[in-house]
């Protein structure tokens, strides 16, 4: 009885919220065509330029000096920043989560800003800060300490960038999950270290993941911060975003879309692998939030 | 996927484990403009072997390019350039301001320091259909121009320059009329880009526009590098002499011990074989062999120096510092 009666509030809700069959048409097709238009067309092209002037050309490209350079050095800074993000992400998340102090709202406002900065202005930050006429500026340079137009400002500017990916993936999550496990293992005797491995982290793992995946994506592709502490450098300082923007201004078309399209299949990698990761312990993730 | 496929994809993959390559004996940074790139990547080539030949020192010369001002801003933020390249002798004398390098810099090497020049000309598209011959074209109504912004780019503040001195010419030097000129030319102008080698993507790439004022050196590779007769480059009656000058930077050499590699490599532009593969880039040599060697590929123009337009810390002062002249022309009319 009572089964039926939900079954017929289902059936006429349905019907109640329902539009007529060609409003879902359009808004079905608007929705496609938008995709098509500005996600996959796009994608098409980087790939259909890549290979204008055949497979070979798109081999030579990748396979240049100055190209490989540029994906290394993407990748050291890719390496560099991102476990360093997973460490204070999670640190600041869980400061943010499950403890209340003085000034949490400032601290959680200082972990968005570099969402609201744009990158220009965090990559400038650090050419006033660490460049000759800056701040510290004299002072690294008697001590022989280049930081920016070198890796350690890459790094630097990638960082500030990409911190709040995963800060922000974990906080709401944390939030939501409280503190009674985490009471419960203190009052069972666990010391601070041995809650944070056996009950957080285990809690957190998938939302850490995806804030991981996040910030990679982000810190291999920015663009706006590094090329202002960058030098422009050819195979010294230069990523592979800033690679792609030098081909392009060189006429150098095929190359240019051959590192794009490597850039488009890191992050279609990306995508891949948190699909792949999301249908492989569906249920555990599903099962996340108790 | 195939075995060639995969046995491309482990060559690319050792590559990138690879260690990067062993130190050279020396290392040069060369900070330049944009449309240099061309260029230096074949006399860098040329002075590392002469430099080898000559010392048995194997030299790696390192580029970086961008718009002229950005280059030099970079420079004096601490970007460790031995030699600066640049388009215009004002972006070097704001780094030599800063003591980097000497202030009388511009004496060091013949010329002013600027061992090739280039010009203004106009690049159009197949057939000029908007039959553009001269700067009184540029300025018809109808006509959509494309150049950078004078405020970023170096190649803009040429081209810029180059239309002031015409209209100065033809007008008998009355400033007011030489102003409506120039005002009535970036009335014509869609879009302002950052930089040289942007607009030239512009005009060439996007379609954009009916003329592109360009270096003499940027038009004729766009030609070259597009090729297939889609362009056609127009030569005005008169245009400004461009002179990019380069400058070892002092404190940066002395620091790095590579003072005397330096200023080879800057002599070398000098060389008659320098001033070749600068003619075959399409920069107008300096050497008088040489360039009697290209004279054809040369056009002839009338051409007037800066020095006739005051200089350029006037120049600068009086057109693009904020509030100058520029900026009160395109105040009025849509940018």
């Amino acid at each position: 009885m009572a089964v039926a009666a939900v079954a017929v509030a289902g059936s006429q809700r349905h019907r109640a919220l329902s539009e007529p069959r060609w409003v879902r048409w359009l808004l079905t097709g608007l929705a496609l065509a938008t995709f098509g238009l500005f996600l996959l067309l796009p994608l098409l092209t980087v790939f259909g330029e890549a290979l204008a002037k055949g497979v070979s050309s798109y081999w030579a490209a990748l396979s240049d000096e100055d190209a490989l350079a540029a994906v290394r050095l993407t990748l050291l800074v890719a390496g560099i920043t991102v476990p360093l993000n997973v460490v204070f992400g999670v640190i600041a998340a869980w400061c943010v989560a499950k403890f209340d102090f003085a000034g949490k709202s400032v601290l959680i406002s200082l972990i968005d800003l570099p969402f609201s900065v744009s990158p220009v202005i965090s990559g400038l930050i650090y050419v006033l800060l660490f460049g000759l006429q800056g701040l510290l500026g004299p002072w690294l340079a008697a001590l022989g300490i280049k930081i920016i137009f070198a890796v350690p400002g890459l790094v630097l500017a990638t960082l500030f960038v990409t911190f709040p990916y995963v800060a922000r993936e974990l906080i709401p999550l944390m939030e939501e999950q409280g503190t009674e496990e985490e009471e419960a293992a203190v009052v069972l005797g666990a010391s601070g270290w041995r809650v944070f491995w056996r009950v957080t982290l285990p809690n957190i793992k998938w939302g850490l993941l995806y804030g991981v995946l996040l910030c990679n994506a982000r810190a291999m592709g920015e663009f706006g911060a590094v090329s202002v502490v960058s030098g422009h450098i050819r195979g010294q300082t230069t990523t592979m975003p800033l690679q792609v923007e030098i081909l392009y201004n060189e006429y150098n078309f095929v190359a240019a879309f051959a590192i794009a399209s490597v850039l488009a299949m890191l992050a279609l990698v990306t995508l891949a692998v948190k699909s792949a990761l999301e249908w492989r312990f569906s249920k555990e993730i599903a099962g996340m939030g108790h | 996927m195939t075995k060639v496929a995969s046995l491309r994809w482990m060559v690319l993959l050792s590559g990138l484990s690879m260690a990067p390559p062993a130190l050279a004996d020396s290392t040069l940074l060369n900070v330049s403009y944009d449309p240099t790139r061309e260029l230096y990547r074949d006399i860098d080539h040329a002075f590392v072997a002469a430099w080898k030949a000559k010392t048995g020192e194997v030299m790696t010369i390192n580029q970086s390019h961008g718009g002229t001002g950005a280059q030099a801003r970079a420079v004096i933020a601490g970007l460790e350039a031995d030699v600066v390249t640049l388009a215009l002798a004002y972006d070097i004398d704001a780094i030599a301001r800063t003591g980097l390098l000497d202030r009388h810099w511009q004496d060091r090497l013949p010329y002013q320091s600027a061992p090739y020049t280039s010009t203004i000309v106009f690049l159009v598209r197949k057939g000029n259909p908007k039959r553009i011959r001269d700067w009184d074209d540029v300025a018809r109504p109808g006509v959509e121009v494309i150049t950078p912004n004078p405020k970023t780019s170096g190649g803009a503040r040429w081209n810029y320059l180059a239309a002031w001195g015409y209209a100065l010419d033809k007008y008998g030097r009355d400033e007011a009329k030489a102003r409506r000129f120039v005002a009535a030319v970036y009335n014509n102008v869609p879009l302002l880009d950052a930089g040289a080698r942007a607009a030239a993507t512009t005009f060439v790439q996007r379609g954009l526009g009916d003329v592109l004022l360009a270096w003499e050196d940027e038009a004729m590779l766009a030609v070259e590098e597009m090729g297939g007769g889609q362009f056609e480059i127009v030569v005005p009656s008169m245009s400004i002499l461009a002179e990019p000058p380069v400058a070892v930077v002092d404190k940066v050499v002395d620091k790095h011990g590579t003072r005397a590699a330096a200023e080879a490599y800057l002599r070398y532009l000098y060389s008659p074989e320098g001033q070749e593969i600068g003619a075959r880039h399409h920069y107008r040599p300096r050497d008088p062999t040489v360039a009697a060697r290209h004279a054809a590929e040369f056009p002839l123009v009338k051409l007037f120096t800066i020095e006739t337009l005051g200089g350029w810390q006037k120049a600068q002062a009086t057109h693009f510092n904020d509030g100058g002249v520029f900026d009160q022309i395109t105040a009025g009319a849509n940018p």
